[in-house]
């Protein structure tokens, strides 16, 4: 389009550091002895290893798909590290044992685990690698009764609610990346916020991977006892490196009667360069079960990974139950997303929503892909589809693949679709109101994306139009 | 020394030439009114004005202010006092109009050196200027031209316009679709802008506009050329008699 904004290309990914720090890491390549690895360093009790165990055991039998509307070379399963911790790391310390080149990573990330510095009314769990460094304001969720810790911790505090609900909506053998997970998951973190609780701060856990050659497989679990509400917010990044690495998280969300669950993505992990070259493959499997009267809400802005995989879905289990999907997904440079969700009405009178905005721009290809499934006992359900997409330049694709699958005559789905071109006339407008071309683009595609950021806490949803703008940067060229 | 100087300004778009050696000044104070045929050249002169990519300037000069105005890019005429009102508004979903508003409001001033408006002071001076265009403030909270009617878009150009308060404005057909009592309010606008330092180019088909935007200046265009300039009275005569005696004239010449 024009040629200034070509300079504008390649403005760089702000996140790239690498934290030089000792590490402890699991032997390259993956067998029963590695899961063993795993599980004793995190000190589980035997069931868990089991539970493993029986993971590993199926994913050996399992093939990986191959559906999705991406392209990447074979992925070599052995020749990755399925567990790095950074040394000299005491799991249950406070944060004042933390070794300060973590707390300055964080820093350097913008994330201070200070409380004194952090966001007011927000607290953070940081994930290092395969380890939590640590939580704050843990003391004063208590109060209230809400834990908030990593899931290692859980296991070791909290065993009976974890070996309760743990693949209680994504069993270990529900996909080939879900069961991977299952058998190797390092740490991630664990909410459970009791009967009529209302969580009295925003809970948040921020992603790092800094070590190399090695994946990410975290695993988050949320319960929200009946009428117990809760917002949560997961934020990603990751070092530039030229080798792909493979991030296979598991989060697994329980609303029981009248609760009610917000779980909100900023994922912005390294996305390559350019030309494709290294980046995370980012392969997801995120479920929420939702029980009568109860709620569950997705919202995820994704505009990193090389490869985005992930179709955060709900099952409206009880009546009443409500699903929402909002979602703002960027491909750009070589970017390729398949991201979407799936909503399986059970319950009578279950309502769902789904919001999506694919962005595509540069080489990026992005796909929506989403199951509506209204099955025969969800009398009265209702789903409402709306899927925009948005592209910039000639390059670039946006395709979309929606599944409906009606089995019940009293219920409505309605879905729409359209596909719009960033415009010269629509940049050219602004610029002649005094915005230049970087604001115009800013100023389009954030009012593109109005619908999901709306959705976003307050606190985020500045963070989340400014990480936009910087991903969009020389996408017009 | 003029406003605004054009001469023997040469454009296309894709190779193929629209404007054949336009030559034009404007001093300030001014308002100049420019008629002719449909496809004459008259929004690809506006456009090229304002800096829109698709038109290549092949030849001719053009100066703003002093400047070099096609040395500049889009936004940065727009700092230095050009404002065009679209023949055809462009719509920007799910962005307020009082948003993109301040932003460019915004920007202009950073362009000056000046502080920029916060959204409370920016919104007391909006409703000043909705005033202008008989606007209550309902209308800012909608997205930018989006679903507007036809009129509603033109007069969105006014009140932008207002707010912006640019040296020269250039009005594309902003009379066109208008009602008559939205007529009056365009009207009204524009003159709230005339001033001794300001100059205004109203491109219109009508004569009626003229009634109450009353230029200096008549010029007509066609072909791409400049083929009869005169003072208020030529449009009367237009009017009456259209525009073949003169694009016939201008092949004989
Ligand atoms: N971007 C473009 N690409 C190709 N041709 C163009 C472009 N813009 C204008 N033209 C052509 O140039 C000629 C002049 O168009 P222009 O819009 O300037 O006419 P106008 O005088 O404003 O007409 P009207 O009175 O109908 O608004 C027309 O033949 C038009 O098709
Ligand atoms: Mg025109």
């Amino acid at each position: 389009m024009s040629s200034s904004v070509e300079h504008l290309v390649s403005r760089e990914y702000k996140y790239g550091f690498v934290t030089d720090i000792e590490q402890e890491t699991a032997a390259v390549g993956l067998s029963e002895d590695t899961v063993r690895f795993i599980s004793a360093k995190k000190e589980e009790p035997e069931w868990l290893l089991e539970w493993r165990l029986k993971a590993y055991r199926r994913w050996l039998e399992m093939t990986e798909p191959h559906w999705p509307n991406v392209n990447y070379p074979p992925i070599d399963y052995q020749g990755s590290t399925y567990y790095a911790a950074p040394k000299n790391q005491k799991p249950l310390g406070s944060l004042d044992e933390v070794d300060p080149k973590l707390l300055e990573t964080y820093e350097k990330l913008g994330i201070p685990l200070s409380e004194q510095k952090m966001l007011a009314g927000v607290a953070v769990d940081a994930i290092f690698d395969s380890v939590s460094v640590g939580t704050t304001f843990k003391a004063t969720l208590a109060k209230a009764g809400v834990i908030f810790c990593s899931f290692g911790e859980a296991v070791k505090e909290h065993p009976d609610l974890v070996r309760q609900y743990l693949g209680s909506v994504v069993p270990a053998n529900d996909n080939f990346f879900a069961a991977l997970n299952s058998a190797v998951f390092s740490d991630g973190s664990f909410v459970f916020i009791p009967k009529g609780v209302r969580c009295p701060m925003e809970l948040s856990t921020y992603f790092r991977i800094n070590a190399a050659n090695s994946g990410q497989f975290e695993r988050t679990l949320i319960i929200a006892e009946e009428g117990a509400s809760v917002s949560y917010l997961e934020g990603c990044t990751a070092p530039k490196r030229d080798e792909n690495q493979l991030h296979a998280a598991v989060v697994e969300l329980v609303a029981l009667d009248g609760a009610s669950i917000k779980y909100s993505t900023v994922q912005n992990w390294y996305a390559g360069d350019e030309n494709g070259v290294g980046g995370i493959y980012n392969f997801v499997t995120k479920r929420g079960k939702a029980m009568r009267d109860a709620k569950i809400s997705w919202t995820q802005v994704e505009t990193g990974s090389s490869i985005t995989w992930k179709y955060p879905s709900v099952i409206l289990q009880g009546d009443n139950a409500v699903g929402e999907f909002y979602s703002v997904a960027v491909a750009n440079g070589r970017q390729q997303a398949d991201t979407g969700t799936k909503m399986i009405h059970l319950g009578r009178n279950t309502r769902s929503t789904i919001i999506s905005k694919g962005i595509s721009a540069g080489e990026g290809q992005n796909s929506y892909r989403g199951q509506v499934k209204i099955m025969p006992g969800a009398e009265g359900a209702r789903n409402y589809t709306q899927c925009d997409s948005m592209l910039i330049g000639n390059r670039c694709g946006a395709h979309t693949f929606p599944y409906i699958d009606v089995r019940n005559a009293s219920s409505d789905v309605e879905h729409e679709a359209s596909t719009s071109k960033i415009g010269e006339d629509q940049i050219f407008y602004c610029k002649q109101r005094g915005l230049n071309t970087e604001n115009a683009i800013s100023v389009i595609v954030n009012g593109f994306c109005k619908e999901v950021f709306r959705e976003l806490p307050m606190e985020f949803a500045v963070e989340a139009q400014k990480l936009l703008g910087v991903s969009l940067e020389g996408s017009v060229g | 020394m003029a406003l605004l100087h054009i001469d023997n300004l040469h454009a296309a778009a894709d190779e193929k030439p629209i404007l054949n050696g336009i030559s034009l000044t404007v001093n300030a104070g001014e308002v100049h009114a420019i008629m002719g045929p449909n496809g004459s050249g008259k929004s690809t002169l506006a456009q090229v004005l304002a800096g829109h990519e698709a038109y290549d300037v092949t030849a001719g000069s053009i100066s703003f202010a002093g400047e070099d105005l096609l040395d500049m890019e889009a936004e940065e005429r727009a700092w230095a006092g050009l404002f065009l009102a679209f023949q055809y508004p462009v719509e920007i979903p799910g962005v307020s109009n009082a948003y993109f508003l301040r932003q460019g409001y915004n920007e202009i001033r950073k362009a000056r050196g000046l502080d920029e408006l916060d959204p409370i002071d920016f919104y007391d001076l909006l409703e000043e200027k909705l005033k202008v265009v008989e606007w209550g403030p309902e209308i800012m909270e909608r997205a930018v031209n989006f679903g507007f009617s036809g009129g509603e878009k033109k007069r969105n150009e006014i009140l932008q316009m207002a707010v912006l308060e640019p040296k020269l404005a250039i009005l594309d057909e902003t009379d066109s679709g208008l009602d008559i009592d939205a007529l009056r309010i365009v009207a009204n606008g524009v003159n709230t802008l005339r001033g001794p330092e300001k100059a205004i180019i109203v491109v219109t088909h009508y004569q009626r506009l003229l009634n109450y935007i009353v230029p200096d200046f008549v010029h007509v265009i066609a072909g791409g050329r400049i083929v009869r300039s005169g003072g208020k009275e030529l449009a009367l005569e237009l009017e009456e008699k259209g525009y073949e005696w003169l694009t016939s004239e201008a092949a004989v010449a």
